[in-house]
């Protein structure tokens, strides 16, 4: 379908990119996302996407927006205290580009509706806030052979992957997180600089629009690791674990 | 002993020690943590095979789950 005039102002300044043109942003007005949780890195993520013109944008979170939320939860705004949070994404998405399609679940996402809500994406992007939600959304992943983008905070600290575990070479999430990790503080306990949410929640957005137009070197195969307090960052190596019980030989 | 860097420190170990002694040695929890060594995750199911050598640089990559 062709651009509207419309469309090709809003997104002009991608078209102009020899790397997107009008063909990359049609592929992104096609593309479909789902977002695991819409918070600290959710935010960022669901507005970044939704600005460029992802055509439909799933968002799943059964948590309801708190005043303490606001400190980095920017989709959410006072206004919206109280609110089911996917419910709140919504209405900024909406405000933002009404071209998109949202589609809420005002739900966990737990062994029951995943495989049901994941099947109808072509990518999901992961920023929960919990590791066994972070290991369903894995495992559903990986039999749907669907790319998983994956992003994790920490206080001063962000970790961003993209997980492939159906290809020979390419690891799972489980390759680099293989037991449920104990003891590890949440936000709420451990707290977080909200700007760290908005850097990595920003770069997962990045690395969902690489996916979809399959610009640059993939993070498949790579873990990138943030560190605000001392304003690095660095990628790594990650190989998928031949002894994987999920997605090894 | 041997000489290694870790998360950017030097430190002196005893020779003949992989990745599963080196986590004793530091007392750290192996299901915590990822182990960087020289610039790639070794997987976790071969930190028994994988031994350390002297001038070896490695980090020690805490799992976090924060969204």
């Amino acid at each position: 379908m062709a651009l509207t005039d419309d469309q090709l102002e809003r997104y002009a300044r991608h078209i102009i990119l020899k790397e997107v043109g009008g063909h990359g942003q049609q592929k992104l007005m096609n593309a479909k996302v789902l977002v695991i949780g819409a918070g600290g890195l959710g935010s960022p993520l669901l507005m970044y996407l939704a600005a460029a013109g992802v055509g439909t944008l799933g968002i799943i979170d059964d948590d309801k927006v708190d005043l303490s939320n606001l400190q980095r939860q920017i989709i959410h705004m006072t206004s919206s205290i109280g609110e089911e949070k996917a419910s709140s994404a919504r209405g900024m998405i909406n405000k933002l580009n009404p071209d998109i399609k949202v589609n809420t679940y005002a739900e966990r996402l737990d062994k029951s509706n995943a495989e049901e809500i994941i099947a109808h994406y072509d990518i999901v992007a992961d920023g929960c806030d919990n590791f066994s939600t972070r290991f369903l959304v894995n495992d559903i992943c990986l039999k749907h052979r669907k790319p998983l983008i994956s992003g994790a905070l920490s206080q001063f600290d962000g970790q961003l992957a993209t997980f492939k575990g159906y290809e020979e070479n390419l690891p799972c999430y489980r390759c680099l997180v293989p037991d449920h990790p104990r003891g590890v503080l949440s936000c709420a306990e451990a707290g977080i600089l909200g700007a760290v949410a908005g850097v990595v929640g920003t770069m997962q957005a990045i690395e969902v629009l690489r996916e979809i137009l399959n610009l640059g070197d993939s993070l498949a195969g790579k873990l990138l690791i943030y560190d605000a307090l001392n304003a690095s960052s660095r990628t790594i190596k990650l190989p998928k674990d031949p002894g994987c019980l999920y997605c090894g030989s | 002993m041997i000489n290694v860097t870790i998360n950017g420190d030097t430190h002196s170990l005893d020779s003949d020690l992989n990745l599963n002694d080196l986590l004793r040695e530091l007392d750290i929890e192996e299901d915590k943590v990822a182990i960087e060594h020289n610039r790639e995750i070794v997987p976790k199911s071969t930190f028994d095979r994988v031994m350390i050598r002297d001038g070896d640089n490695l980090e020690i990559v805490h799992f976090i789950g924060g969204g």
